[in-house]
């Protein structure tokens, strides 16, 4: 029964996610069902002298207000150039981008850069004004937009605030640390009051904790200014922590998007489940035979369903893998496991677990 | 062969070498700073992208910077008449100066330009900016300690173009040096004339390196 212990352990983490979920979950879930962000049948072939490159390809999405938006893929996917494609950055080959139901691949050059001005964005390398103070960074902007000096000042100091860096107005770049620099750049991003706040791999750049409080800090923004979030990124956790709606993104095309929760819980694509298995320390695990994915949803997680299982079919089962995730506050658990050879009581575990309305599945010898 | 007379000869000279050259780089910069931001601008890759006005300016840039400066010193003769109404002097000198600089002045602001990341230039069109406020608010100040380096270096090349005017009249040290030293070969003159362009020429380089590292914020 050794094997059971570190079950137990990670039912025990499974109770603390549950509970966490109960509270965060009145919060949440507001959000209105008007899509700020269309992009319609997008595609862009870049064209260099040496041959063709598809970037991306028939790509749609619609993305609501105040939602944050995780696009995850791999890097070379061509998540960078479908978030550049939204502010148009990069002009796509094909397709349009609505924003707020203005088609802006029709638009001039011009009315483009009033629709800038609500499209805030923030870099993986920050990319601040290293001649300017943080003060004047954010106030570059305003600058741009044409705000008289009195609003933009009293703008700034509000926005160093909020980004909770009031006492280094007077910082050039150089004197800032990653997080930082990124918080200025957000307050930058958000100057002009923007709608959409567009984030290309921003945390990227940053070690775990700092990238937690960024992700807090755009959290917030979000709940309390109701801004929409883009977030590029290629790390999972990313979308884990704070993401209520994924694209995932492979090899130009969108293979996968929805709800979180949803996908996490029911991956349908290789890639999808690639991602969502090798998040996580070991890289990749390799399975004997009769392995089964078993996926927890916020039921099943609070009840101890493995164990029963065990003693009710009395079919030994290997763990091979187990974690454990909270998305946007909803607890979410998935394990690998192994059955003994005799198909029987693979049978019969197998339905004690889908009669408990558990998904089980059987995975291939190698994942990851 | 030492007297009063001389003295006032080399301080006339050193002031109208100052003269030539720092009115000679001012006016190079009006031209060569604007040519330096279109080569960059007008690139393929450039925020303004215009293939055939980049191909025009670094034609017309090359063709001017592989003459020498002798040469075009001569050949620019009726031009620099009907501009000043004269050919000799150190007003005069300026023309041939202006021409021979500003396409160089052109190359060093490009390459000063092109050290702005240009990440930070997408940051700044990602937030709305028109491609001239790209130039004056991002390109030029970011720019800034490097164009400040580009500005000393242009400076320096310039008074020792100066000097070679002297062939010809152009006035300044290098014409005394020439006159005295050269054709009647008073060393003690060339001498001192070449102790004092070495002396302005280091000036100049000091200084314009001091206001760079003083201006510049990334370290």
């Amino acid at each position: 029964m050794g094997v059971l212990y570190p079950l137990f352990f990670k039912m025990i983490l499974l109770f603390k996610f549950v509970d966490r979920r109960r509270v965060r979950n009145i919060e949440t879930k507001k959000t209105s069902q008007k899509p700020i962000i269309e992009i319609k049948a997008l595609g862009k072939t870049f064209r260099p002298k040496s041959g063709e490159v598809k970037a991306l390809e028939g790509i749609n999405l619609s993305i609501n207000q105040g939602d944050i938006y995780g696009i995850i893929g791999m890097s070379g996917a061509g998540k960078s150039t479908l978030v550049r494609c939204i502010n148009l950055l990069e002009k796509p080959t094909s397709g349009s981008v609505f924003i707020d139901g203005q088609d802006i691949s029709k638009i001039t050059e011009k009315e483009l850069r009033t629709v800038r001005y609500s499209v805030g964005m923030i870099f993986q390398q920050f990319n601040l004004l290293m001649q300017r103070t943080a003060e004047k960074n954010i106030l570059f902007p305003l600058e741009i937009a044409g705000v008289d000096k009195e609003t933009a000042k009293k703008r700034t100091a509000e926005l160093l605030e909020l980004v909770g860096l009031p006492d280094k107005a007077k910082a050039y770049p150089s004197q800032l640390s990653g997080g930082q620099k990124q918080r200025i750049a957000i307050a930058r991003a958000l100057a002009n009051n923007p709608k959409i706040l567009l984030c290309d791999e921003a945390t990227s750049a940053l070690d775990p904790s700092t990238t937690n409080s960024i992700l807090k800090l755009l959290k917030e923004i979000n709940q309390k200014l109701g801004i929409t979030i883009v977030i590029i990124t290629h790390e999972m956790s990313v979308v884990e922590q704070i993401c209520s709606h994924v694209a995932i993104i492979d090899k130009s095309k969108i293979a996968e998007d929805g709800e979180v929760e949803d996908i996490f819980r029911n991956p349908k694509t290789e890639i999808a489940k690639k991602m969502i298995f090798s998040e996580g320390d070991q890289g990749s695990v390799i399975m004997g035979r009769n392995t089964y994915r078993v996926v927890f949803d916020e039921k099943s997680s609070s009840d101890s369903v493995i164990a029963k299982m065990v003693l009710e079919t009395k079919c030994l089962v290997n763990i091979l893998h187990a974690d454990m995730k909270n998305i946007d506050g909803f607890a979410f658990g998935q394990m690998v496991i192994q059955l003994p050879e005799d198909e029987l009581s693979v049978a019969r575990a197998v339905h004690y677990l889908r009669s408990h309305q558990i998904t089980v599945e059987e995975v291939g010898t190698h994942v990851g | 062969m030492w007297d009063s007379s001389m003295t006032t000869l080399i301080v006339q000279g050193t002031f109208e070498t100052l003269y030539m050259t720092l009115a000679s780089t001012l006016l190079a910069y009006i031209i060569g700073l604007p040519m330096g931001v279109l080569l960059v601008t007008s690139d393929s890759e450039g925020i303004v992208p215009m293939t055939l006005l980049n191909k025009t300016l670094n034609i017309v840039v090359n063709i001017t910077r592989s003459i020498p400066f002798l040469i075009l010193l001569i050949a620019v003769i009726p031009l620099t008449r009907l501009i000043t109404g004269t050919t000799i002097g150190s007003t005069a000198t300026i023309v041939p100066l202006v021409i021979a600089a500003a396409p160089f002045i052109a190359r060093l602001v490009e390459s000063s330009i092109k050290e702005v990341d240009y990440g930070i230039i997408e940051a700044s069109l990602s937030m709305g900016a028109s491609p001239m406020q790209v130039v004056t608010k991002v390109m030029i100040p970011e720019a800034k300690p490097s164009l400040i380096i580009g500005a000393a270096i242009a400076t320096t090349t310039i008074l020792g173009y100066s000097a070679m005017a002297g062939i010809v009249g152009g006035g300044g040290l290098g014409d005394i040096a020439i006159r005295f030293g050269y054709y009647r070969y008073e060393t003690g003159m060339m001498v001192i004339t070449v102790i004092l362009l070495v002396l302005i020429v280091q000036l100049f380089q000091e200084v314009g390196m001091k206001i760079a590292q003083k201006q510049d914020r990334r370290k």
